[in-house]
């Protein structure tokens, strides 16, 4: 079991191409991802890929395959620069990520890069332990996070299971416009 | 006591809440319970209000210029809140009927719509609803909600809501 303390984007040894995210309502987004193999060449190239769109993306802080019109449970995360972060594990990608435990449940909006327009509420464990493989070594990762990175898991896990943060909003007042600045 | 049904519908504008409440206010109208959103760029409100008559209510509203208000009394009618509470989310790529087609299938349950909220942006449609259950009815109904969201080619959700009470 690893924590993710020596894990770093860069050891996936490949450059990541930045992939255009796809968007609700794309059919890709709403069915459950297979389970990988993390030593695939392919799911390499996945992770390093999603980490290029991930930093290439305002805001964004996590990415899953899906988005990027791939159907398996890989995905990025990155709070590191987040204000509601307290736990952070810096960039890293996780290959068929599973969530055995959750606890402090609490409210909180949330955006999704696949549906540009709108925000919820959402309750999601504040938190968490994950179980998961590293892309390439396939090392076994056993997680334990809380605050924003949890939410954060949570919502990419979600999406590898074909699941939206629409699917979870608290209630028919729970969805948003989202705001437009001027 | 009387009650009247208001809506007012007109393009949003800042002070429109305030200008519609103060002429309710001037015409003893007495606001309970009440909605008031922007909707595809119309604001709309609708209200219930007790202690004044729908002729004074009307005349309050008629200097109000381009809204569309409608002022009916309505008798008094319980909350019938009852049943357990369930949320159902739906979201799709656009087309006719997915409303109706849901919502059908909840009522076939028995399930009693307590809120509901739609919105389009894009080509993407969502819709959220509130509904309260019969005991023992959401494994049913959530069969046939997948059913039918497959022949509308959307995704459907059924989950209890939680209230914690404090």
């Amino acid at each position: 079991m690893n924590d993710l303390a020596d894990w770093k984007p860069e050891l996936l040894g490949v450059d990541g191409r930045v992939l255009p995210v796809v968007t609700a309502p794309a059919e890709v987004l709403s069915r459950p991802g297979t389970e990988v193999d993390p030593a695939d060449p392919s799911i390499v190239q996945l992770a390093a890929d999603l980490v290029a769109t991930m930093r290439t993306s305002p805001g964004c802080v996590g990415l899953a395959a899906p988005q990027v019109g791939v159907g398996v449970q890989v995905f990025a995360v990155d709070v590191t620069e987040h204000p509601r972060t307290v736990t952070s594990h810096g960039a890293f990608v996780l290959c068929n990520a599973r969530v055995v435990e959750a606890s402090r449940w609490r409210p909180g909006r949330e955006g999704c890069m696949s549906v540009p327009d709108l925000t919820g509420d959402v309750k999601r464990a504040g938190r968490i332990v994950v179980e998961a493989v590293l892309p390439g070594t396939g090392t076994a990762v056993h997680l334990v996070t809380d605050a924003f990175e949890a939410r954060a898991l949570q919502h990419e896990i979600d999406h590898c299971a074909g699941k939206l943060f629409l699917d979870r909003v608290a209630g028919a007042h729970a969805v948003y416009q989202r705001k437009v600045y001027l | 006591m009387n009650e009247l049904a208001i809506t007012v519908i007109g393009p949003d504008r800042t002070g429109i809440v305030a200008d519609v409440t103060g002429a309710l206010a001037g015409a003893g109208a007495n606001l309970s319970d009440s909605t008031m959103t922007r909707l595809g760029g119309h604001f709309t409100m609708t209200l219930i209000c007790t202690g004044a008559a729908a002729e004074d209510v009307g005349k309050a509203l008629e200097p109000l210029s381009g809204v569309i208000t409608t002022v009916r009394a309505v008798e008094p009618s319980g909350s019938g809140d009852q049943g357990e509470p369930y949320l159902v989310s739906v979201h799709g790529a656009d087309r006719l009927g997915i409303v109706a087609a849901v919502t059908r299938v909840v009522a076939a349950a028995g399930g009693n719509i307590t809120d509901l909220t739609t919105r389009l942006t894009g080509p993407l449609y969502v819709l959220v609803a509130e509904v309260d259950l019969p005991p023992g009815a959401s494994d049913d109904l959530s069969v046939r909600l997948e059913h039918a969201a497959q022949e509308l080619g959307v995704e459907v959700t059924l989950r209890r809501a939680e209230s914690d009470v404090l």
